[in-house]
């Protein structure tokens, strides 16, 4: 058995051996002599050619048929659209009954109010009354269209002229809302891949812009010029990347979130330095700050020019609604066809352009709105400076005057629900509407909650003393168990 | 459904080819004589210096579009009017020196038939119910309340127009922002977050598409109108779970719109409502352009097309269009709107509605539901409908192709060409009617579009007139692309409607 296999081996060794060597295994093809083995090694090749074209293995994929798509559906359970309700989340603001002036009447009382941003006292004049019947007669209430579709009316182009003139600005461009000015003008000059510095205090509206426009943005401490500067040196320090793309410092000048004010000249000093551009938000200080009023840059004595973007909304100083971004003609003129909220709107109704003009008209006449408004403020700080209890941390030049706890209670709820008490009694028993701050779930914003009063020029003496003493009562009494 | 014809797809990407290569050309030569002039002089000026340290604010590419082809043909958008924006208005003549880089104003007004403007019911210009409590509502209540809804800035008007809006639209509850755009773009934020799913048809809004991107969660997309697109999108997306992990989905909200203004269709509401129910998806319906303006009584496509409005989970809707005022709402249950109330940025941090804005609505919506002791909104309702069919088919007969269903205010007449564009707004200008040319971006590249907006306040006159002034301009430029009907027949039939 072995040598019958040994024999059968050895003649295949003898018949392979020989067919290699075996002249017959030469051929001659067009001229060319080829060897045996040559046969064998382009059989070799024609195989391993063949072996890539066929599919390698997979398991076979097997989609999920109708009947398991329809189980799967059915499975399905949806959350609710909204959440339970709780017992805080039905709680009404006071309902107005007249004018949001300096005194209003709530439930048929009447109030002294420091809820409206009215810094210039300018709800209920007479001049700005007067200028809007004639434009409501005029042009009606609303505008009807977008900005490019007729719905641009002469009073937006002269209100526009009328703030670049008074800002010293070659122009500017009106937005029909003012929290929307600031979502809108962010994506039209930031897009993916560019650098933005901003203020962890910045609000909501400025926090949107951030977001949708999808660059990095880094954020520094509140108000804290060492936390920019830092934040500036460590973005730019040999970022070959960073010098190529456009680079922001976003801020607001007085925040509403806690009443600071943004110390302008330091920021355009580290700006210069480390070649950023500046998007200044002045919405509650345009109209209260500087000598004439025209905003923080007056205020500081920095040229105008040096600041890149300047965005306000009217709502505030200037009792009007609505908003503009003023800045070098590239910046106003790029965002007429690259903002959103600018060309998908509907535009401002044209007797808000009336009333915001005429406002400006009355700043630029009569400047000593600001003295009173000024003096104002510094009454109501001695007034408030030892309320039991709670402690002032807003700027001493801010309209916005911003009480937070001495104590916090531990959670930010705790700490809502007591002010939410001290504003409700103040309100009942004293007659003085104020309120606390509200922040929605979906703001980043972390400083802390507090009482804010807004300050009018409008104000008389006695409103400013009854708010102290009430204050300074129904807070030593709410807050007795803190101290 | 438009129907592009083959030579005129092959024509009109020839001329945005040939406006490119030019622009193209134009910015090379720019650059040209820029480096030229930078190598001439000798010592660059600190200033700069400086700026070359400061990227652009508009890369090259970017702005392309509005350097070479938008300035060409800018005098035909951003018309400034000198009147309210009724079915006439003073279009302010303007002039420029530097060839359309620069408008500048005169002080001449020329009167124009008013085919833009978003007035369906007539209450742009002033109104003899509206005006006179609107400005003393103005009086009591100063132009602003200065203040935002949370704080001092709710007056008795705000919450009689949320009670009046809920009862209208016939949900339980709603309430008000100041400005439509920024109402879907806080709202969508808070009814849905990461982990959800929001699908939304191709063609809406720039505001559905910035409040979906602003609220973190997934983004699909459906074909326009096509219910069954929809279902093959949902069971897809349900079954396979979320993008990576496969977990279900939170929650999926379908967002849609009424009307949509590009095309001037109505959307198919009763299948998709039945295709969300099926597969437990919530639905929004944008109403910008159809709340007041279609359906027997005003009350927009749910009244229209027959659906329940307890079917639909969330309904929006702005006050801009067919009643002549500002703002938006959001109608829905009182969970909902509680809910939105306590979480929505816009409620907390945006000034509230001008009072004497609120008050113009009010007064609307009591005209249009004949409250006010005339019929007068049942005028306008069955005036606006008869406009609009009329041109429609008039419009039709001519040869134009028209798109948009019947009883929609709304019509595009197609122009696809660019250099069509400027001819028929100029043409249409000479002869005093006011017409609004779209393009590129607010439409795909080859399907640039005049689009008309009919109003309740045009007379039978206005109408023959506009009618006459476009089939003139329209044999001009060229844009009848359809079959004339044979006169005869086309007089016959005016005779039979009149």
């Amino acid at each position: 058995m072995a040598s019958a296999f040994m024999n059968m081996t050895t003649t295949t060794l003898a018949w392979v051996s020989s067919a290699f060597d075996a002249p017959l295994a030469r051929a001659v093809v067009f001229g060319v002599l080829i060897d045996g083995h040559l046969v064998v090694e382009v059989l070799l090749v024609v195989v391993i050619l063949f072996l890539l074209t066929r599919k390698s293995y997979k398991p076979p994929k097997k989609p999920l048929t109708e009947k398991e798509i329809d189980e799967l559906c059915e499975e399905w359970v949806p959350e609710p659209l909204c959440p339970p309700i709780t017992e805080e989340m039905q709680a009404e603001p006071p309902t107005l009954e007249s004018a949001a002036g300096p005194h209003t009447v709530i439930n048929g009382k009447e109030v002294v109010n420091f809820a409206s941003a009215n810094y210039l006292g300018l709800i209920g004049n007479e001049k700005i009354i007067g200028s809007c019947i004639g434009s409501l007669e005029k042009y009606g209430v609303g505008s009807c269209g977008p900005r490019g579709f007729y719905g641009t009316i002469d009073v937006h182009l002269d209100c526009e002229t009328k703030i670049a003139k008074f800002l010293g600005t070659p122009d500017s461009i009106l937005y029909s809302y003012g929290i929307s000015t600031i979502f809108s003008v962010i994506p039209a000059f930031c897009k993916k891949g560019d650098i933005i510095v901003a203020d962890e205090g910045v609000h909501w509206g400025v926090q949107n812009g951030l977001y949708l426009s999808r660059s990095s943005v880094v954020y520094f401490k509140h108000n804290d010029m060492t936390s920019l500067a830092n934040t500036l040196e460590k973005l730019t320090r040999g970022n070959k990347r960073a010098e190529k793309v456009r680079r922001y410092i976003v801020i607001e000048a007085i925040y509403q979130n806690s009443g600071q004010i943004a110390p302008l000249d330091e920021i355009v000093r580290l700006k210069e330095k480390y070649h950023f551009r500046v998007i200044l938000e002045e919405s509650h200080s345009f109209g209260v700050l500087g000598n004439s009023g025209r905003g923080l840059a007056e205020h500081y004595g920095v040229p105008i020019e040096k600041i890149d973007i300047i965005t306000a909304g009217m709502g505030n100083a200037l009792a009007t609604d609505g908003g503009f971004c003023t800045g070098s003609v590239r910046v106003v003129d790029h965002q007429r066809l690259s903002s959103s909220g600018y060309v998908f709107s509907a535009s401002l109704p044209p007797y808000l352009a009336s009333a915001a003009i005429s406002a400006v008209d009355y700043l630029e006449e009569n400047p000593n709105i600001l003295t009173t408004l000024r003096s104002n403020i510094a009454l109501l700080w001695e007034g408030l400076s030892n309320v039991p209890g709670l402690v002032i941390a807003s700027h001493p030049l801010s309209p916005i005057i911003f009480l937070k706890l001495k104590k916090s209670t531990g959670s930010s709820k705790g700490d809502s629900q007591l002010l939410d008490t001290i504003a409700e009694r103040v309100l009942e028993e004293d007659s003085v509407f104020i309120v606390t701050m509200k922040r929605s779930i979906l703001d980043k914003c972390r400083l802390p909650l507090g009482i804010r009063i807004f300050v009018s020029a409008g104000h008389s003496e006695s409103d400013l003393s009854n708010v102290s003493t009430s204050l300074k009562r129904v807070a030593a009494s709410v807050l007795f168990e803190l101290l | 459904m438009v129907r592009l014809p083959y030579t005129t797809a092959v024509t009109t990407l020839f001329s945005f080819g040939l406006l490119f290569a030019f622009g193209q050309l134009r910015d090379f030569s720019r650059k040209l004589i820029d480096w030229l002039k930078s190598t001439n002089a000798k010592s660059c000026s600190i200033a700069a210096l400086e700026q070359g340290c400061y990227a652009p604010i508009c890369l090259g590419l970017e702005d392309f579009y509005v350097r070479r082809f938008y300035l060409r043909v800018q005098d035909c958008f951003c018309r400034p009017i000198a009147s309210s924006p009724d079915a006439w208005i003073d279009v302010v003549e303007r002039y420029s020196n530097d060839n359309n880089k620069t408008m500048h104003r005169t002080s001449n007004t020329t009167k124009c038939l008013n085919l833009g403007s978003y007035n369906y019911l007539g209450f742009a210009a002033a109104d003899e119910y509206c005006t006179p409590r609107v400005i003393e509502s103005l009086k009591k209540y100063s132009p602003s309340t200065c203040s935002v809804r949370v704080d001092g800035g709710t007056t008795k008007l705000h919450v009689e127009l949320e009670e009046l809006v809920a009862r209208f639209v016939g949900k339980p509850a709603a309430i008000l922002f100041g400005m439509g755009y920024v109402t879907n773009s806080a709202i969508i934020p808070c009814l849905i977050g990461k982990g959800g799913l929001i699908i939304s048809d191709s063609l809406n809004h720039n505001s559905i598409v910035n409040g979906a991107r602003g609220s973190g969660a997934a983004v699909r997309v459906f074909q326009h109108n096509s219910p069954s697109h929809l279902e093959e999108v949902l069971r897809e997306q349900i079954a396979d779970g979320q993008p990576r992990t496969h977990r279900p989905w939170k929650k999926i909200i379908v967002i849609i719109e009424g009307i949509y203004s590009m095309e001037g269709e109505l959307c198919n509401l009763p299948e998709i409502i039945a295709v969300c129910k099926k597969y437990k998806a919530y639905t929004y319906v944008d109403e910008a352009h159809s709340i007041g303006a279609i359906g027997k009584s005003g009350r927009g496509v749910c009244e229209l097309l027959g659906v329940d409005p307890a079917d639909v989970d969330i309904m929006m809707g702005t006050f801009t269009k067919s009643f002549g005022s500002c703002g938006g709402y959001i109608a829905a249950s009182k969970e909902i709107i509680q809910h939105l109330k306590y979480a929505c940025p816009a409620h907390i941090y945006a000034t509230s509605m001008s009072p004497p804005a609120v008050q113009q609505v009010i007064s609307a919506i009591t005209v249009v539901l004949g409250e006010d002791g005339s019929n007068r909104g049942a005028q306008k309702l069955a005036r606006i409908r008869e406009n609009s069919n009329f041109f429609r088919s008039e419009l039709q007969k001519m040869g134009f192709e028209v798109l948009g269903d019947n009883d929609s205010p709304v019509m595009p007449i197609m122009l696809y060409n660019p250099g069509k564009i400027p001819a028929f707004s100029r043409e249409c200008l000479k002869e005093n009617v006011a017409i609004v040319t779209v393009a590129f971006p607010a439409t795909p590249l080859l399907l640039s579009r005049a689009r008309i907006c009919i109003s309740a306040s045009h007379t039978r006159e206005d109408l023959i007139k506009g009618l006459e002034v476009i089939s003139k301009v329209g044999d001009l430029v060229g844009i009848k692309y359809f079959p004339v009907e044979p006169p005869k027949q086309a007089q016959n039939s005016l005779k039979k409607r009149e």
